[in-house]
């Protein structure tokens, strides 16, 4: 009951943030409203007993993404033309995709499809979860989880060349 | 009906956190006094003399004078932000203290009551705090953008990219502690720590002062403290983040400052000092809780002691320090720590 109440409290914020994050004109605004939308979803993890989880959505992506995001759209020199128009000329598509998800996602919660099956785990044994977690990361789910590793790396490599080939064509200049 | 019991249990876990943030919100009183008579003792000088005994009322003059001082919205600035900035650079200071463990059980004498000196003990206490304590950052770089100063918007991004260079040493420094304690809860880790002083983190050597060594340091920069002030570096930048901000909003950011360098000085004492250990076995009954407020208080003064000694970095260095040399010895100190918890 007070359960309910409170995820009903975080699921209308982070809709309601989602919202605002996209109509709001000013970047920096969306970047905040993106934050409080990340806030309300690590809420939503501690609900559904995954408190690591929730702990690592505010350390990854409030601490550390948004941190950077954020750098990246206060240096950003963006017109007031931008500002104005807001959808790009997205909103027929963007809608009709929004109403196409709506349609899915009702047909296969009526017919009762979106249901998984609850884990071996009761729920004092779900609120330590951060041993599960790291033991299925490790033994199941290794490989996965070492390509993201690579994948991760790629990126950075690549990042890494990219202001390296920029800072060449300065010095040439 | 939920019975007696559990409405004792919310009751007193309402009246912890009261008590918390009451003492939160009173600490900075005594801590402005201490630093500014640490300075002038360290510059030779008497540091606040007039107001009261030895400058002992000072403080409370500078609370009136952060009270009737005139509250400036610059016409030009995103006034939405500029209100919120010090809000969200105040509230992850004090949601933080929702995980930090005082001591263990207490028996409170003549109820036959036991009390738990900590709020939650959380499973993930560790990785919350250095989640919540991230938060604070938005405070500065909001505040910086929303005041339209080029003085406050070059503070802000300072202080997002410094954050970002030192958080990843912190949290290495973090993992250290956690791979010897075998868990990310705080009341393990200090239980890890029982016995005698050659039990604590900073000497389980070789590892430990080198893991020390680079959270001291990962955490004066993230709580913005010479000589890792750069955000508000008056020399180059006015003040920096809060150039534009006066009156509480101001008293707002020093409060979240002053806490998180209370933040930083109880992590300190429970991952590398023990926590409420005693160093070595007294034959008389001093409460733990004394040995961890005395460790806390050698931390605080330590950090103003570096304030007031230390020349600030240029940013370069700033950089070069978080990436060529704390990075590194961090990677190199994780792999040295998993050896000897294997072989030892």
């Amino acid at each position: 009951m007070i359960e309910q109440f409170f995820f009903y409290m975080f699921a209308i914020a982070a809709v309601v943030s989602a919202v605002l994050v996209i109509s709001v004109r000013n970047p920096v605004h969306s970047a905040f409203y993106l934050i409080v939308c990340f806030l309300q979803v690590a809420a939503i993890y501690i609900l559904l007993r995954s408190p690591f989880l929730a702990a690592v959505q505010l350390f990854i992506y409030v601490g550390a993404i948004m941190v950077l995001f954020l750098f990246a759209v206060l240096v950003l020199d963006i017109g007031r033309e931008q500002f104005r128009e807001r959808f790009h000329g997205q909103t027929v598509p963007a809608l009709a995709a929004v109403a196409g998800l709506f349609v899915v996602m009702g047909i296969l919660v009526v017919s009762g499809k979106i249901t998984a099956p609850l884990g071996p785990f009761d729920e004092p044994a779900l609120m330590k979860n951060t041993e599960v977690i790291g033991k299925s990361l490790y033994t199941s789910y290794i490989f996965p989880f070492e390509v993201v590793s690579i994948l991760l790396l790629i990126a950075l490599i690549g990042a890494v060349v990219l202001v390296m080939s920029g800072q060449g064509k300065e010095n040439k200049g | 009906m939920p019975d007696t019991s559990t409405i004792i249990e919310f009751i007193l876990i309402i009246v912890k956190a009261g008590a918390i943030a009451m003492v939160l919100f009173g600490l900075p009183l005594p801590l402005t006094w201490l630093e500014r008579k640490i300075a002038g003792h360290i510059q030779v000088r008497l540091g606040p003399y007039r107001v009261g005994p030895h400058g002992l009322l000072q403080p409370f003059a500078d609370m009136i004078k952060l009270l009737m001082k005139e509250d400036i919205v610059p016409y030009k600035a995103d006034k939405l932000l500029f209100v919120i900035a010090p809000l969200l650079a105040m509230v992850p200071a004090f949601a933080v203290f929702a995980a930090i463990p005082f001591g263990e059980k207490v028996t409170i004498p003549g109820l036959d009551y036991e009390l738990t000196l900590y709020l939650s003990d959380m499973n993930v206490g560790i990785l919350y705090i250095l989640a919540m304590s991230g938060l604070g950052i938005y405070g500065i770089i909001l505040g910086g953008w929303a005041s339209n100063s080029k003085y406050s918007l070059l503070g802000g991004l300072r202080s997002s990219a410094q954050m970002i260079s030192y958080e990843i040493a912190v949290s290495f420094a973090v993992i250290g502690v956690v791979m010897l304690a075998n868990s990310l809860s705080l009341l393990d880790i200090v239980r890890a720590q029982g016995g005698n002083i050659l039990h604590w983190n900073i000497l389980y050597l070789p590892v430990g002062p080198v893991w020390f060594f680079i959270f001291i340091i990962g955490s004066t920069a993230e709580i913005n403290r010479i000589p890792f002030d750069l955000p508000e570096d008056e020399g180059t930048l006015a003040a920096g983040f809060h150039t534009e901000y006066s009156g509480m909003k101001f008293a707002f950011f020093m409060l979240a400052e002053y806490i998180a360098m209370v933040t930083v000085s109880v992590l300190a004492v429970i991952l590398f000092f023990g926590g409420w250990n005693a160093p070595f076995y007294i034959p008389l009954p001093i409460p733990p809780i004394f040995w961890f407020l005395a460790k806390v208080s050698f931390f605080i003064y330590l950090f103003m002691w570096i304030r007031f000694t230390l020349p600030r970095y240029r940013y370069d260095q700033l950089m070069n320090i978080g990436w060529k040399i704390l990075l590194p010895l961090s990677l190199v100190n994780v792999l040295a720590t998993g050896l000897m918890r294997l072989y030892f």
